[in-house]
C-alpha cells in the first residue's frame, strides 16, 4: 500500500501451504501505523490466517512478516503476543467471573489486575463494575464479545488484531462496538486491523481496506475504494455481499 | 482346586451367555473369546510363573517385567495415537513407576526381593499405571479437543503452552486419579479386595492378608499419581512446536 504513514507490520510476499492446499499466495503489503485497517473477503479468502500470522499464532510457509521493522520470527513469541494482542470471533470465555477473565493476561505473567483498573477497562468496553463478578459463561454474546476485547487491552497493546467481533451481535451492539473501536483507536493510538463480513462497516470505520480472495491481496488503498471498485473480481464480490 | 472343580465354574460362564442370546446382547462371540483369551493367557503365566519361581535368578524376573512393560505399552499407546512417541512416553511412565515403588518396597526391606512377591506386585503397579495410562489419555484426548479455543485463547494472550494447557492437563490428572482414590474410600465396605480375598481362601491370616492389601493400596495410589503426572508432562510439548503454536491436526481427535 502506498502511504505516508509508518508501517507498524508489513507483510513479504507471505505463502502458506497446508497439506498441499494453498491458503496465502504471494501476500505483501503494510498496514499503517495507528490506523484502522480493514480486512474484507469472501469466507475461505485466508483472512484469519493472515492476521493470526501477525502475532505468530501461525507461520508462512515462506516469506517475511515485520513488526516495527523487525522480522516477527526474531520476536520472541510470548512477547510479541502481549505487544499485538487478538480478540478471537469465537470469543471464548475461561470458566469463572468476568474479573478472573480480564485478570488472565496477568496471572500468565504472575501479576494481578487491580480492582480499578478492572473497572476502568470495563467502562472502556461500555460495562459497569457489577458485571465483574458475573459468571463469564452466562454472558450474552455482545458481553463476551465486550468482555473479549477488554480482556485483550489488560495487555495495552500497540497493534489490536480484531477478528469478526461484530458477526454475532444485534445492530445495537454493533454501534457500540465499533464507537469502542474507534475510542481505542484514537485514545491509545493503537494500529487496528479488523476483520469483517459488513463492508458499509469497513468503508465507515477503516481508514484502509484490503481486499483478500483465494489466497491473494486482490486490492489494498483507503476504505472508500469499495465504494468504486475498478477491480472486476471485487465489483462481484461487494454485489454478492448486496444481494 | 482339581481341574475338575474348575470346569463346574464354567457354568459362570453360561449365565451371561444365556443371557446375551435370549436378549439379544450380541455379546456371545465376545463372552466365548474373552472366556478362552483368559483361560489361555493366565494358564500360560502359571507356567511361566512356576518356572521362574523354581529357577531362582533375577534374569528371569527382569524379563518377566521387561515383558509386563511391553505389553502395557502396546495396548494402551492405541489412546495416545495423536500425541509424538507415545510408545517411549509410555515405556518411561511404566519404568519410572516400576522403579520408583520396587525401590520403596525392597529398598525398605517392606517385602523381600524374591520373584514370589517382585512379580506379582509389579504386575499390580505396571497393571494400574496402565489402567491409569489409558483414563489419561481417554480423557487429555477429550479436553484439548473440547477447549482448542481455550488454548489458543492463553497462547494469544502471551501465554507459554504450558500455561495454556494446564487447564486441560491438571483436569485430566485429577479425572484419572478419582476412580482410585473413591475405590479405596469404600474398600471392605462393599467388597473385599481381590488379592486380600484370594489369600483367605488359600488359608493365610485375615490380618495378614489385610495389611498386604493395604501395602497394594497404597502403592496403587503412589502409580495412579506417578502415572498420570508422568506421561501427562511428557506429553503436552508435542501438541506444540518450537515457536510456541498450537499443532492443530493433534487437537482435532483421533
Amino acid at each position: 500500500m502506498n502511504s505516508i504513514y509508518q508501517p507498524s507490520i508489513h507483510f513479504q510476499d507471505i505463502h502458506l501451504t497446508i497439506d498441499g492446499q494453498t491458503i496465502l499466495n504471494g501476500i505483501t503489503g503494510s498496514i499503517p501505523d495507528g490506523k484502522i485497517t480493514t480486512f474484507v473477503g469472501p469466507s475461505g479468502a485466508g483472512k484469519t490466517t493472515l492476521l493470526k500470522m501477525c502475532n505468530r499464532l501461525i507461520s508462512p510457509t515462506s516469506g517475511e512478516i515485520q513488526i516495527y521493522n523487525k522480522n516477527a520470527q526474531d520476536y520472541n513469541p510470548v512477547d510479541l503476543r502481549r505487544e499485538v494482542g487478538i480478540a478471537l470471533q469465537s470469543a471464548p470465555m475461561i470458566k469463572g467471573t468476568v474479573y478472573d477473565n480480564l485478570n488472565l493476561p496477568r496471572t500468565l505473567q504472575n501479576q494481578q489486575l487491580s480492582r480499578e483498573d478492572a473497572i476502568s477497562i470495563l467502562q472502556d468496553v461500555g460495562l459497569d463494575e457489577t458485571f465483574l463478578k458475573k459468571d463469564a459463561l452466562d454472558l450474552s454474546g455482545g458481553q463476551k464479545q465486550r468482555v473479549s476485547i477488554a480482556r485483550t487491552l489488560v495487555n495495552r497493546n500497540k497493534i489490536l488484531l480484531l477478528d469478526e467481533i461484530t458477526s454475532a451481535l444485534d445492530r445495537i451492539s454493533v454501534r457500540e462496538v465499533e464507537e469502542l473501536i474507534q475510542k481505542i483507536n484514537k485514545k491509545y493510538h493503537v494500529t487496528i486491523i479488523w476483520i469483517t463480513h459488513n463492508l458499509e462497516q469497513a468503508i465507515h470505520l477503516g481508514d484502509y481496506v484490503w481486499v483478500l480472495m483465494d489466497g491473494q491481496l486482490i486490492e489494498a488503498g483507503e476504505s472508500s475504494i469499495l465504494k468504486s471498485p475498478k477491480n472486476e473480481r471485487i465489483k462481484q464480490f461487494i454485489e454478492g455481499v448486496d444481494a | 482346586m482339581s481341574y475338575t472343580a474348575l470346569a463346574i465354574t464354567l457354568l459362570f460362564v453360561l449365565i451371561p451367555l444365556i443371557l446375551s442370546k435370549t436378549l439379544h446382547l450380541q455379546l456371545e462371540k465376545d463372552t466365548i473369546i474373552a472366556t478362552i483369551r483368559s483361560i489361555v493367557q493366565l494358564l500360560i503365566v502359571g507356567y511361566i510363573l512356576k518356572f521362574v519361581f523354581t529357577s531362582d535368578g533375577y534374569l528371569y524376573t527382569g524379563l518377566m517385567i521387561g515383558l509386563m512393560v511391553l505389553a502395557a505399552t502396546l495396548n494402551a499407546r492405541k489412546k495416545g495415537s495423536h500425541i509424538d512417541g507415545i510408545t517411549w512416553k509410555l515405556v518411561v511412565t511404566f519404568l519410572t513407576v516400576e522403579v520408583i515403588t520396587m525401590s520403596i518396597l525392597i529398598g525398605l526391606n517392606v517385602v523381600p526381593a524374591i520373584p514370589q512377591y517382585m512379580i506379582p506386585l509389579s504386575g499390580m503397579a505396571i497393571g494400574n499405571a496402565m489402567v491409569l495410562s489409558i483414563l489419561f489419555l481417554n480423557r487429555f484426548s477429550s479436553e484439548i479437543e473440547a477447549y482448542e479455543d481455550q488454548i489458543e485463547l492463553i497462547l494469544s494472550l502471551g501465554g507459554t503452552p504450558k500455561q495454556a494447557i494446564h487447564r486441560q492437563l491438571i483436569s485430566s490428572i485429577k479425572a484419572s486419579m478419582i476412580p482410585t482414590i473413591e475405590s479405596q474410600k469404600t474398600i471392605g465396605l462393599v467388597q473385599l479386595p481381590g488379592m486380600m480375598s484370594g489369600q483367605i481362601i488359600a488359608g493365610a491370616d485375615p490380618i495378614q492378608a489385610v495389611q498386604f492389601q493395604l501395602l497394594v493400596l497404597f502403592m496403587l495410589l503412589s502409580t495412579a499419581a506417578l502415572s498420570s503426572v508422568i506421561l501427562g508432562f511428557l506429553s503436552y510439548p508435542t501438541l506444540f512446536n518450537k515457536q510456541m503454536q498450537m499443532i492443530h491436526e493433534k487437537f482435532s481427535g483421533e
